[in-house]
């Protein structure tokens, strides 16, 4: 038992920080909400260089074998600087599922490439109609004479506009009609009938809506053999969800940090904020809550390769956990900013607005309870 | 990073689990499951006390040279986690985890020869004397007063919430030797024998129908000035040292855990007609369950720090904060678990020693009592707000 960072982890740490602190403010925030790629192509350029495109790679394909918890290490910086590159679309969910589900030729055909920055990617899988059950998927795959041929829609795709491929998941039906399975197609961001809507995302970055109106794809896009995909969606979501609850993490430190500034320097009735004891316990119970969140998120990091109802349960509970602190911790922020906190003029209302994203993405606070629950269920409802 | 226990912890926690097997009684742990206050009553609490002071583990905070086991603060959680699982008895701290570290710390020899071997072996049962009518969350305002007289003090005053008072033989309190602008600086800590004339006790009931804490009166009492710990007017430094002891070894999230599999059982089971099957208990289940995961998380990252040597701050008022808040929730969910049983009123003590036939199933008995009880959780050992109070201060800065 120990979870003192090792020294290649501080160094991984203090690097990460440096780089943040040193390369995102808000002016740098502000030109990239306004640009339509929504991130900086030579940042991502950098993120290569530094090696962590190439962190949580094997490797035998040109990776650093990294794991969550490094991956926790620099999204909770990225958090602190509130980044928004596509680095969760290609690197946590993109590289998880092509390294889980794809065959070796297609693993040495894209990891590396991922790991030197010249290939994004994108996870098409939520639908409208599944809400936040990952196990509904309406879109379909019909086996062709060339390959396979794809039709549905998706919405929610982290960063698909900037992506050279977009992992599609489907219901496989081959020769003999629906097989019960899902699968995991790699299309290619040109191929014809691919129809992609972006918008600017809530807190930073872009997103979008993805419609697929018989794309024809050829054999070999689907990644590996056409076992079921569903417990790798589960694996790499939940992965997903400690590295979000990490970011998380970033995020509501920074705003502690800025509010508890704050209410030192703004006075009124002739004291400052924080002399009062109602706002000293507000920052009190944010910082407790920051800490219990810190805690949750490094837990399911170190639990995400543990047996699937263990590693679920573990990431359930770190979203919904973070997902209450977060909300806690944002809202009062712009409570003790005052007005001030409600204006653009002021980056509170950035991070906060990251924070509500990443409560909402992959289900909230309450979903994530009730499937933790369920997932925990010695015994069945009679 | 790494969450699992090595091979030799491994190791220990059998050798810890072959020992509760072998020397917790059948009666022990229902005694301990059917008593909804802080601590077992000295009868089953001495007992283990007696156990553990016969496999060396009497005193697991405590240097070797005084009788402590040497363990690391892996093995202390270890510990700590195990008993909690299988319901040990709650043996009360005020000697062991509260006098014991003040007397090794600050003590003269001749003390520490004489009540060191006691405590270890329970022979001596402590109650701890701090709080006055007048002086709660601000103890240093204290009354009571010690008087020199030649060779004694004579003590006159009050103290309450003091537990176990009827059972101690012994108290360690707080009293004021002297007044100075600092109110802090008139205060010494001075160790008494409970059967010295002129102390009386009056038992406070607690609205969960237990009868744990009392009110102490001394008058005239004379107490000899050796029975005083450290320096006269340095008895605040003393008291606050072991307020951090209580506030927290760090080690809660085994029992509330414990606590929650308890109700949890509960739900599941036919008597509460299988609560787990309303969403809303079954979602405020796990809602209390991820809470103590975090709890233990941040407990572990403590233990962390201290197994490599650093400090780890005022994080001790966080750990004491959020115990007491969730074991609040895990108590304020058994209520409504069993639904309308929790009308029922079971006012004799103790509850494993029913002599008619309880209106409850005993699954049952201590649900209501534990939450009610349980309301002090957040009082003693510096209220919640206190906590937050330092929290701003010490690790905010403001």
């Amino acid at each position: 038992m120990d979870l003192n960072l090792s020294d290649e982890q501080r160094l991984l740490r203090e690097s990460v920080e440096r780089f943040v602190a040193e390369s995102y403010d808000a002016d740098h925030r502000r030109k990239t909400a306004n640009d339509p790629l929504g991130f900086s192509p030579s940042v991502w350029k950098q993120f290569a260089e530094l090696g962590w495109l190439a962190l949580p790679i094997p490797e035998e394909f040109d990776g650093l074998g990294g794991g969550p918890v490094e991956i926790g290490i620099l999204m909770e910086a990225f958090g602190r600087g509130l980044v928004s590159e596509p680095y969760v679309a290609t690197v946590v969910l993109g590289a998880a599922l092509i390294e889980k589900c794809g065959s070796t030729a297609q693993k040495q055909a894209n990891l590396p490439k991922i790991a030197d920055g010249s290939l994004k990617l994108a996870f098409a899988h939520s639908e409208r109609a599944a809400r936040f059950d990952l196990a509904k998927v309406a879109t379909v795959a019909h086996k062709t004479a060339q390959g396979w041929r794809l039709a549905g829609s998706k919405i929610a795709v982290l960063d698909g506009h900037a992506a050279d491929g977009i992992i599609v998941s489907a219901h496989l039906h081959d020769h003999q009609g629906p097989s019960g399975r899902i699968a995991l197609f790699l299309v290619p961001a040109t191929a014809q009938g691919l129809a992609i809507s972006d918008y600017p995302r809530l807190g930073g970055g872009r997103a979008c809506n993805i419609e697929l109106s018989g794309v024809q794809l050829a054999e070999d896009a689907l990644l590996g053999d056409g076992r079921d995909a569903l417990p790798a969606v589960e694996w790499a979501v939940d992965r997903a969800m400690a590295a979000l609850g990490a970011e998380a993490v970033g995020i509501m430190q920074t705003l502690l940090d800025t509010t508890l500034d704050y209410t030192k320097i703004r006075k009124q009735f002739g004291r400052p904020l924080s002399a009062n004891q109602v706002i000293r316990h507000r920052l009190a119970d944010m910082a407790i809550q920051v800490d219990e969140a810190r805690s949750m998120a490094l837990r399911a990091a170190l639990k995400a390769d543990n047996p699937p109802v263990e590693r679920a349960r573990a990431a359930s509970a770190a979203k919904a956990k973070i997902g209450k602190c977060a909300r806690f911790v944002g809202e009062q922020s712009i409570q003790l900013h005052g007005g001030m906190g409600v204006t653009e003029e002021l980056e509170v209302g950035a991070y906060f607005k990251r924070l509500v994203a990443f409560d909402t993405l992959f289900g909230g606070t309450g979903h994530h309870y009730a499937r933790h629950a369920q997932l925990g269920r010695t015994t069945q409802p009679a | 990073m790494d969450l699992s226990f090595n091979a030799e912890e491994r190791a220990f926690q059998s050798e810890v689990r072959g020992f509760i097997a072998k020397n917790l009684t059948e009666e022990m742990k229902r005694a301990t499951a059917l008593t909804p206050s802080v601590f077992s009553d000295p009868d089953i609490g001495m007992a283990w006390q007696r156990a553990l002071h016969r496999q060396g583990w009497g005193a697991p905070g405590w240097p070797v040279d005084h009788g402590g086991p040497n363990w690391t603060p892996a093995q202390r959680w270890i510990f700590e986690s195990e008993c909690a699982r299988a319901g040990v008895p709650n043996v009360n701290v005020m000697g062991v985890k509260m006098v014991g570290p003040v007397i090794i710390g600050f003590g003269s020899p001749e003390q520490k020869n004489f009540y060191l071997p006691r405590i270890l072996s329970g022979e001596d049962y402590w109650c701890q004397g701090y709080s006055e009518p007048g002086s709660g969350s601000d103890l240093s305002s204290l009354k009571t007063r010690a008087v020199r007289d030649g060779d004694d003090y004579i003590i006159n005053g009050t103290k309450i919430w003091t537990t176990h008072a009827h059972h101690a033989n012994r108290m360690f309190a707080l009293v004021r030797t002297s007044d100075g602008p600092r109110q802090q600086d008139g205060i010494s800590f001075i160790l008494i024998d409970m059967k010295t004339r002129g102390i009386t006790t009056r038992p406070i009931l607690t609205i969960g129908g237990d009868h744990e804490v009392n009110q102490v009166f001394f008058d005239d009492v004379r107490v000899p000035v050796t029975n005083r710990v450290g320096d006269e007017g340095k008895g605040w430094t003393y008291g606050k040292y072991l307020l951090e002891f209580e506030r927290g070894s760090g080690i809660a999230s085994a029992k509330l855990r414990e606590g929650l599999r308890a109700i949890t059982e509960l739900a599941e089971s036919d008597l509460t007609g299988r609560a787990i099957d309303s969403p809303d208990i079954a979602s405020r289940i796990s809602e209390v369950e991820v809470d103590i995961d975090a709890l233990e998380m941040t407990e572990l990252r403590v233990l962390s720090a201290l197994q490599t040597g650093q400090n780890p701050g005022a994080v001790s008022s966080i750990l004491k904060l959020r115990n007491s808040e969730i074991r609040q929730a895990v108590t304020k969910l058994g209520v409504d678990v069993i639904g309308h049983d929790a009308l029922a009123v079971e006012p004799m003590r103790p509850l494993y020693k029913l002599n008619h036939e309880p209106a409850l199933p005993e699954d049952m008995l201590t649900v209501v009592p534990e939450y009610l009880n349980g309301r002090a959780y957040t009082i003693f050992g510096g209220t919640s707000e206190i906590q937050r109070d330092i929290i701003a201060k010490m690790m905010l800065g403001i």
